[in-house]
């Protein structure tokens, strides 16, 4: 099984000054698997999320993600994952089409992907009658969705996704989510952050981080069963509150 | 009344943000602006506020109309926009001191109503604003709008972004301003916390869908919704979505919330249409419609 874990990580410790902002987490996710990372405001899970990412530096610790080191690979580890963040990082000024080719440029895809790549995702999205519109003037449950889908453009091992769907209305939401399954079935993996509970329920796994470290890893299932509960909020609120 | 508001439109140019908006609110309720992102419910705020003059109907709050009257307005309400609005470089002590001295008040002598919240906030009472984190500057930004004992409290998403724990805090703390007599219009795009509003809208694209209280709300979902799990979720979802009596399609936690357009409808014809999608472990169980359900339908 350890070949299949695509993040791997093994007392990843983050100091700033004399705070410790994340604590010695340790926890691996394998291949095609939705993580979600829940924890309070405050918790760590953004400077952990970071750390992965490979544009923050851990103060001690290991992680390994996508097949590389954290410490040492960090320009690899952002060629093979994809990131959105929950501020939305598109050009509001370029086009649906403008800004597709411009992060499949960043990525280093062909003019002719490319090409394919925004055919494919417009029709996708359904986004055909808006694809030389600005992007500014999408409704906000579509710029969510192009930006997800701008994230797999360069068909990354990992996706990490920080806080998706905050703000969407309930039907778009539950659309974001049918396209994370999708993408998970198609084997790629998710790392995704969220406050709504319902969703940690779409998770295959979930981790809490309570102050700095993580306190619950486990299926949404097993979690409810070890802490008594009907649903994840309540399993939040009970290990939260500490 | 607390707050009316009659036949309310109001654009941006070409684009409608509110059209022919109304509603009552009563003294002493919590009303809740149930609606997500680019609902309208950021510029029905600011025409409330005062900030924002409508291109048509009138509004009052507090007995004031908000056009001829909004100076008085502005004395009567509390309001906290969902964009953090506080001085970043004064201090916790400084702001709260700030906003009291600009509407001709002291601290100490509205203190009995922030004291609750204010006494979480005192260990950080010499840290700048920016530098606190977000739940606390919530809460500070809740005292400050409080500070002039409003008679009427705007709240614009005061919980987006907050995590499920602050979140319960907080709508603790509104019951327990309630209950001091202060009216309390509140906004958010979380539908579970619809059930902690006395009564309720549901606003999507400048339109209000429905008002009512929370119970009547759901009770009024048209069709019976169904709990459907099976071994594999995303196989669940694609074969419910291809099934052509479907009438609804929703995953919900664990579930999907299923509901079928024939009147007839027999759970044991999904289970068979399921078996020969290759799906196992099936399970499919009656289930009550909750705010989400009835906005989604509404929505449609």
């Amino acid at each position: 099984m350890k070949n299949s874990n695509v993040i791997q990580v093994d007392q990843l410790t983050k100091m700033f000054g004399d705070f410790t902002a994340v604590n010695a987490i340790t926890f691996n996710v394998e291949k095609g698997e939705i993580f979600g990372f829940l924890g309070a405001n405050g918790a760590g899970k953004t400077t952990a999320m970071k750390m992965l990412i490979g544009i923050s530096k851990p103060t001690s610790g290991k992680a390994n993600v996508a097949g590389f080191d954290v410490f040492t690979n960090a320009e690899n580890i952002k060629k093979n994952i994809g990131y959105m963040s929950q501020k939305f990082a598109l050009y509001d000024d370029l086009t649906v089409k403008e800004n597709i080719t411009f992060f499949g440029g960043i990525y280093g895809l062909t003019r002719k992907r490319i090409k394919e790549k925004a055919s494919i995702l417009i029709e996708e999205l359904g986004l055909e009658e808006v694809a030389n519109k600005l992007v500014g003037a999408l409704p906000l449950g579509w710029k969510q969705k192009l930006s997800f889908s701008v994230a797999l453009l360069h068909d990354p091992k990992i996706v990490f996704l920080d806080e998706p769907t905050g703000g969407v209305d309930p039907i778009t939401r539950r659309q974001f989510w049918e396209m994370i399954y999708k993408a998970a079935n198609q084997g790629t993996t998710v790392f995704v952050t969220t406050h709504y509970m319902d969703e940690a329920e779409y998770c295959d796994r979930v981790s809490i981080m309570v102050n700095g470290k993580i306190e619950a890893l486990d299926t949404p299932k097993k979690l409810k069963e070890q802490f008594n509960v009907d649903n994840m909020n309540d399993v939040f609120l009970k290990l939260a509150r500490g | 009344m607390s707050i009316t508001v009659s036949n309310i439109s109001k654009s941006y140019k070409s684009v409608k943000a509110l059209e022919n908006i109304s509603f009552n609110v009563k003294e002493g309720e919590l009303f809740g602006l149930i609606g997500p992102d680019g609902a309208g419910k950021t510029t029905l705020f600011r025409i409330l506020t005062t900030l924002l003059i409508a291109n048509e109907g009138s509004a009052t709050v507090a007995g004031f109309d908000v056009v001829s009257d909004y100076k008085k307005i502005r004395n009567s309400v509390g309001y906290m926009p969902g964009k953090f609005s506080l001085y970043q470089d004064l201090t916790v002590e400084e702001n709260l001191n700030f906003f009291a001295t600009i509407f001709g008040t002291t601290i100490e002598e509205n203190y009995d109503l922030i004291k609750e919240i204010y006494v979480q906030l005192e260990p950080f009472k010499d840290r700048r604003a920016g530098k606190l984190s977000g739940g606390m500057k919530q809460k500070l930004a809740l005292c400050c709008a409080l500070i002039h004992k409003p008679k009427v409290l705007f709240l614009d998403e005061p919980t987006t972004g907050v995590d499920p724990v602050s979140r319960k805090e907080f709508w603790e703390m509104l019951k327990r301003l309630q209950q001091k007599n202060i009216t309390i219009l509140v906004s958010t795009p979380y539908m579970d916390e619809a059930a902690l509003c006395d009564r309720i809208a549901l606003i999507q694209d400048g339109e209000i869908l429905q008002i009512d209280t929370p119970q009547e709300i759901v009770k009024h979902y048209p069709k019976q919704i169904y709990n459907v799990r099976a071994n594999n979720m995303y196989q669940l979802i694609s074969a419910l979505n291809a099934y052509e009596f479907n009438h609804s399609v929703y995953p919900f936690g664990e579930f999907v919330h299923y509901t079928d357009k024939r009147t007839d409808f027999n759970p044991e014809d999904l289970k068979v249409y399921l078996e020969a999608k290759n799906l196992s472990n099936i399970h499919i169980d009656k289930t009550v419609a909750t705010i989400e359900d009835t906005f989604m339908e509404l929505a449609k």
